[in-house]
């Protein structure tokens, strides 16, 4: 892909404070993360529960101020801009999507009003145009009849529905950019196909940049490009897609791999953890998978590994898979 | 391997039925209009067997389970057929007679469980009280009861002490599940049991569920919306739509060949992970509402093979109920495409 990224990640950093003023520490949510989002393109951003991946998409939504590193939108960073007209520029061109599509809707607002406030606000499109465009809208995302879904309350529509109008409402300011934080993963599974299905519509007709931030490593096979893996905050393996998921390097996506429900090839045993893949408080160097790995030498427990890229287009954190020279 | 496989499914073919559902039908008496959420559903479970029912939300599953258990709550009562363990109807038992009967015969772990825990109370009392409600133990006894549940499940005993704070979500469901195994049930009914945790913790909960079902032989009702677990875990499956069952059969023959076109629906909605990659459909639409549930087959606003070419075919899907038939030894199917066999 040639296209300029419209997003860079440099270096990312965040840590939360914990403790008190006796015992101060940090847990290092995101540790030294960098990336690209392109146009045209998905990205998945997968790992487990308090991998820190949620805590990078919203860093990327000016949700949370950075530690260290920096944010580039277009060439500019904007990890730190505090003016409501540069946040609000910002935001009209980066949009996230939630979990919770029952907890990211106002039950006693209308569709309409959910999907028009955006088009006032950023003054999308003229004042007599808005409610044409909230139905193209609606209709963008397969919500028909438009008129008949926009008069309803969120309430009366099912959670498949009502995630439908959450990207609806980020669409209306015409992003570049649409971080999607597990968007799929409270929905029945019949449903999430359909998400997924209208995210590759979006990113093929609108050249989105789409970060897809989500633990089940099928869907993103499904629908994304290229792959990051977070484990305990950092970057454990990076490449595209479907090469990182034939032949992993790191042995924790080969973990991830195994754990997924897989019909076709009958359960695989897993071993059970030993330790945690939660984020550190103030962690010593070394591999960070340490406890849990079954390939660890002597070295994993004394230098933290740098992601190195082994294979063409593939990196990985790892001394016994992906050795620095 | 696959005679031996076939061997144990005839094995427990002749296990004796633990639990079978006799045209069950459960309504919410909501608004002007009951709500029938369960339909005439027949199930039977029996003896050390894992049967999975699936279906999308509000398809009736949970109902299902808490009709089991007797324990429905107005506005929701059972209103036909019948629950019976080992033979002994359930409806319309005392409150008492139900009391003695859960825990130690049928156990649950419900949906989003790890938030069932009393937050204020250590896990091991939490344990102790559970046990001295349905036995004459001491506590001390019932504290070393659950330690050794605890080390079943995976858990470091002296995490007994622990309050449920101090544990990971993981974790707590399997505490739950521990506490479920507690009075040795014949039957433990699993709602969703890992919905809420990720495919790791997932994955590491449904390999102890089945060591601890080989090694203590109790019978499970695995209830998810994920079809692609049950094809894994479940010996075999029942598929519900709104409010009825659709499909039983067992789980490998489901897998290789479902007939009817929800299944088929259900198992194209979880992409692969290896072989080639193709465009899914899943499933158009959402499931109906039950106030007011379509004609004829349930399924066919949302049926692929439902259109009016086939003016005869079209009128039957629209105006009549399709019943379970049997198509081959356990394996039942709904629906007017397919032909054969005895209703």
């Amino acid at each position: 892909m040639s296209a300029a990224a419209p997003l860079e990640v440099r270096d990312l950093t965040k840590r939360f404070p914990v403790g008190n003023a006796l015992r101060r520490a940090h847990v290092h949510a995101v540790d030294d993360v960098s990336f690209e989002l392109r146009p045209g393109t998905i990205t998945a951003l997968v790992g487990e529960s308090g991998s820190g991946k949620s805590t990078v998409a919203r860093l990327l939504a000016r949700l949370y101020d950075p530690s260290e590193g920096a944010v580039l939108f277009e060439g500019s960073d904007v990890s730190r801009v505090r003016r409501r007209r540069d946040v609000l520029r910002y935001r009209s061109k980066v949009q996230i999507i939630f979990q919770d599509p029952f907890g990211s809707l106002n039950p006693v607002k209308t569709i309409r009003h959910h999907v028009e406030r955006p088009l006032r606000i950023h003054r999308i499109v003229p004042r007599a145009q808005v409610e044409e465009h909230a139905h193209e809208l609606l209709r963008t995302v397969g919500l028909v009849p438009a008129e008949e879904v926009a008069a309803k309350y969120p309430h009366e529509l099912s959670g498949g529905q009502r995630q439908r109008v959450a990207i609806a409402r980020a669409l209306a300011v015409e992003p570049k950019v649409v971080l999607a934080d597990e968007p799929t993963s409270m929905l029945d599974v019949s449903i999430r196909i359909g998400i997924l299905n209208l995210m590759l519509k979006l990113k093929e007709e609108r050249e989105i940049a789409f970060l897809y931030v989500t633990h089940d490593l099928a869907s993103a096979r499904y629908v994304a490009d290229d792959i990051l893996v977070m484990y305990a905050g950092q970057i454990v393996e990076r490449g595209p897609v479907e090469q990182v998921l034939a032949e992993p390097l790191h042995p924790y996506t080969r973990l991830l791999l195994a754990a997924v429900p897989d019909p076709a090839k009958k359960a695989e045993r897993i071993e059970p953890r030993k330790g945690l893949a939660a984020a550190a408080v103030d962690p010593p160097d070394g591999c960070r998978f340490l406890t849990r790995c079954p390939l660890a030498i002597d070295v994993c427990s004394r230098i933290t590994p740098p992601l190195v890229e082994a294979q063409p287009a593939q990196s990985a954190r790892c001394h016994v898979t992906a050795p620095s020279t | 391997m696959t005679a031996l496989v076939e061997e144990t499914v005839v094995a427990r073919t002749r296990e004796a039925t633990l639990l079978e559902l006799r045209q069950l039908s459960v309504e919410y008496a909501v608004g002007d209009r009951p709500v029938r959420a369960v339909d005439g559903v027949d199930l039977e479970i029996r003896a050390g067997e894992i049967v999975g029912l699936a279906g999308e939300s509000g398809c009736g599953k949970t109902t299902v389970a808490n009709a089991v258990l007797q324990i429905l709550r107005p506005p929701a009562r059972v209103v036909g057929g019948s629950v019976l363990f080992r033979g002994e109807d359930l409806v319309g038992k005392s409150t008492e007679e139900l009391r003695r009967f859960r825990w130690r015969n049928v156990s649950m772990v419900f949906q989003s469980a790890m938030n069932a825990l009393n937050p204020v109370m250590r896990v091991g009392d939490q344990f102790a009280d559970m046990m001295r409600a349905h036995e004459r133990i001491s506590k001390r006894r019932a504290l070393a009861a659950a330690a050794d549940l605890l080390e079943l499940v995976g858990i470091d005993r002296r995490r007994l002490r622990a309050y449920p704070h101090e544990l990971s979500g993981g974790m707590r469901q399997r505490v739950i599940i521990a506490m479920a195994l507690a009075l040795e049930p014949e039957l433990v009914i699993l709602d969703e049991p890992t919905t809420a945790l990720d495919v790791v913790v997932q994955r590491e909960i449904l390999q102890q569920v089945q060591d601890l079902q080989r090694k203590l032989r109790f019978a499970v009702l695995f209830i998810t919306h994920d079809l692609s677990l049950l094809l894994e875990v479940a010996h075999r499956i029942a598929i519900m739509y709104a409010g009825e069952l659709v499909e039983t059969a067992p789980a490998e023959r489901l897998a290789a060949n479902a007939q009817h076109p929800y299944t088929q629906g259900l198992l194209q909605s979880f992409p692969p992970l290896g072989g080639p990659l193709t465009r899914l459909t899943g499933i158009p639409g959402s499931p109906p509402d039950l106030r007011d549930p379509p004609s004829g087959c349930r399924f066919h606003p949302r049926c692929p093979h439902c259109r009016p070419d086939d003016i005869v075919l079209y009128l039957r899907q629209t105006g009549e109920r399709p019943l379970l038939r049997e198509i081959e030894a356990g394996h039942q199917v709904a629906c007017h495409l397919v032909a054969g066999g005895e209703e």
